[in-house]
């Protein structure tokens, strides 16, 4: 199956969701699947790094927040403008501006995945653990320098009143099917990327990383362009994810955007589905995101945090391969009884 | 700027106390981190697990924080064996420590974290004791006991285990581990015995350092987060594995965290710790006083 079909499918299975979804016709079916989407555009995003090449991203937040935090500043930019800039020069970004959506995400992958290619650059000096708390560090630092900037709100925060709808080719659409489609196409594009990545050579170097990256560099695989490679990728796909969720969330803060939870969750979903392919990442995301919106609504928000956090340390130390492992295990075992 | 000498000195002072107390939240991390190579991302949700204790013991009973903490020590003693004895089992043993271990301790910190959460909600609590309140006066120095007295007591469980570590034949064996395990194998000891009883140790400390932190200030279970950055960033600042670089890095680290807050305001806080760490990690990832 090449890349070309895959990604047919892809969107395919991708309308079949959207399909389901306008039967039912619950604005509620559209909230929880957009943050599902997101998990499912985070976690691939993490596993090319973190799975693929055996670096632990902890910071995953701070990607995410990137995206988001530079569709606040543009939006904020878009409220000054008048102020900024003389009358002449005002009513042409008053054209431009607001930005659409997708432009917004585009300007936020790029954002994160320059942070991404810093990141990338600590690879050189860092190794397994001490790039982990490196992460984690950078995610601290990113959040104080947010908190202390005002113009995106600091830490009071920021609002973005979310449009009723959008006119998209002389349709009215609900604003939030709008981002709900946005972030599956986001999701069929990291997919389609993460598979492609896997069965390439770039794939292979990265596996060569994971397994013994002295090794790899002796027998001259270039293993500084490929890891920043995929530190540039991996941060990219957090912030186009991070990009809409202001316009989702009608309300940001600091604390919720470099919030933990996404930190743990785009490790936990992968570690769950599996680390060595992209169909772990997917059923991981699909699985934990599910679950976690069934027990927010049914239980409590902090109960799913709980769930997530027994299901992390339950399967690295049972499953070590995540449920991907565990189902190759048992075919691989009924094919040689 | 005008700096004035008096806010200076007592910024300076109040740093110094706070990074006594940085170094017993460290010293747990000093030991699973720097000597047994186990990144124990988890440890300041233990200290927090500390902080409640001794709130729930005080508010009860009214008994002392750092009694309770005392007397709670072989229950954390035997938390940290048996964690150890899970972490073994399921990663050191099959050789996956680095990539499964971390997500391990990432899932241990949040399971911690959000059980204290269902059971206590997000209310800051605190404890009551006598000297929480007065401080004393030195001329332009102003010490309050809150702080004096963690940092006294944080100094104290340093230098003990200082000595541990480097008088008996116990403590001995723990930095063998930490340098040749090999070695140390053919010596017919079990590494994985003392590793454990280390790994006890250092958990262990969590509850003396949870009872001083629940002292400094009020908590709430997501404090932990904050700290998670500190201790790493003075573990390897002071080299890893090194007690009395530990110290150092802590002082340095409160001075300037003081410093910071007093000039900068608090907000930037935070920001010293992880930038401290970026930066040593960058340039010299051995740490001050590091091999």
């Amino acid at each position: 199956m090449n890349g070309l079909k895959f990604s047919a499918i892809a969107i395919g299975v991708g309308l079949v969701v959207m399909a389901f979804a306008a039967w039912l016709g619950l604005d509620y079916f559209y909230f929880a699947g957009y943050t599902i989407l997101q998990y499912i555009v985070l976690a691939t995003a993490w596993n090319i790094l973190g799975g693929y090449c055996g670096y632990v991203n902890f910071g995953s937040a701070a990607f995410f927040a990137m995206g988001a935090y530079s569709s606040v500043a543009l939006h904020k930019f878009d409220g000054e403008i008048d102020t900024w800039f003389p009358d002449n020069i005002a009513p042409l970004l008053h054209a431009i501006f607001p930005l659409p959506i997708p432009i917004l995400i585009l300007f936020g992958g790029i954002v994160s995945g320059i942070a991404g290619l810093g990141m990338g650059y600590l690879t050189l000096r860092l190794r397994g653990s001490f790039f982990a708390i490196a992460t984690l560090a950078l995610a601290v630092v990113l959040q104080t320098l947010v908190v202390n900037w005002d113009f995106v709100g600091g830490s009071r925060g920021a609002y973005i009143i979310r449009p009723e709808t959008i006119v998209i080719a002389g349709f009215e659409i609900n604003y939030i099917i709008y981002l709900f489609v946005l972030m599956l196409i986001l999701a069929v594009i990291a997919l389609t990327t993460a598979r492609a990545i896997e069965r390439s050579q770039l794939g292979f170097g990265f596996a060569t990383i994971r397994d013994d990256e002295l090794a790899a560099e002796a027998s001259g695989v270039p293993t500084l362009r490929l890891k920043l490679i995929a530190t540039t990728l991996s941060g990219a796909f957090m912030g186009m994810a991070g990009a809409p969720f202001p316009y989702y969330i009608g309300y940001l803060q600091p604390a919720s955007a470099f919030s933990l939870d996404y930190a743990v969750n785009s490790i936990a979903m992968p570690m769950i589905g599996g680390t060595t392919s992209w169909i772990g990442p997917l059923v991981g995301s699909v699985l934990l995101g599910s679950l976690q919106q069934i027990a927010t609504v049914t239980i409590s928000s902090a109960v799913n945090l709980l769930i997530v956090g027994i299901l992390l340390v339950t399967f690295v130390i049972i499953a070590p391969n995540g449920l991907v492992g565990l189902t190759q295990e048992h075919w691989r075992k009924r094919r040689r009884p | 700027m005008v700096i004035s000498v008096d806010l200076l000195i007592n910024a300076i002072v109040a740093g110094l106390l706070l990074g006594g107390f940085y170094a017993a939240v460290t010293a747990g991390v000093s030991i699973s981190f720097g000597m047994l190579d186990i990144v124990n991302i988890a440890h300041p949700a233990f200290i927090i697990l500390g902080s409640y204790i001794a709130y729930i013991v005080n508010i009860s009973f009214g008994i002392d924080p750092i009694i309770v903490s005392v007397v709670a020590l072989p229950a954390f003693y035997a938390l940290g064996a048996l964690v150890y004895q899970v972490y073994y089992l399921s990663f050191e043993k099959r050789g996956q420590e680095s990539l499964r271990g971390l997500a391990f301790f990432f899932g241990l910190l949040f399971i911690t974290e959000v059980s204290l959460i269902l059971v206590f909600g997000v209310d800051y609590r605190y404890v009551e004791a006598a000297y929480i309140g007065p401080s004393i006066h030195l001329g332009l120095i102003d010490m309050p006991l809150r702080m004096l007295v963690p940092c006294l007591v944080a100094l104290a469980m340093f230098g003990l285990l200082e000595l541990f570590v480097t008088r008996t034949f116990l403590g001995r064996a723990i930095m063998a581990v930490s340098q040749d395990q090999l070695a140390l194998q053919l010596m017919a000891a079990d590494p994985i015995k003392i590793k454990r009883i280390a790994f006890g140790i250092s958990i262990a400390t969590a509850s003396i350092a949870g009872a001083l932190l629940i002292i400094i200030q009020p908590v709430e279970p997501s404090v932990g987060r904050e700290y998670i950055g500190r201790v790493f960033a003075i573990c390897v600042l002071g080299g890893l594995g090194s007690m009395p670089g530990t110290l150092i890095a802590a002082l340095i680290l409160g001075v300037v965290e003081s410093l910071t807050s007093t000039f900068y305001g608090p907000s930037w806080a935070p920001a010293v710790s992880f930038g401290f760490l970026l930066l040593t990690l960058a340039f010299r990832p051995a740490g001050l006083l590091g091999r």
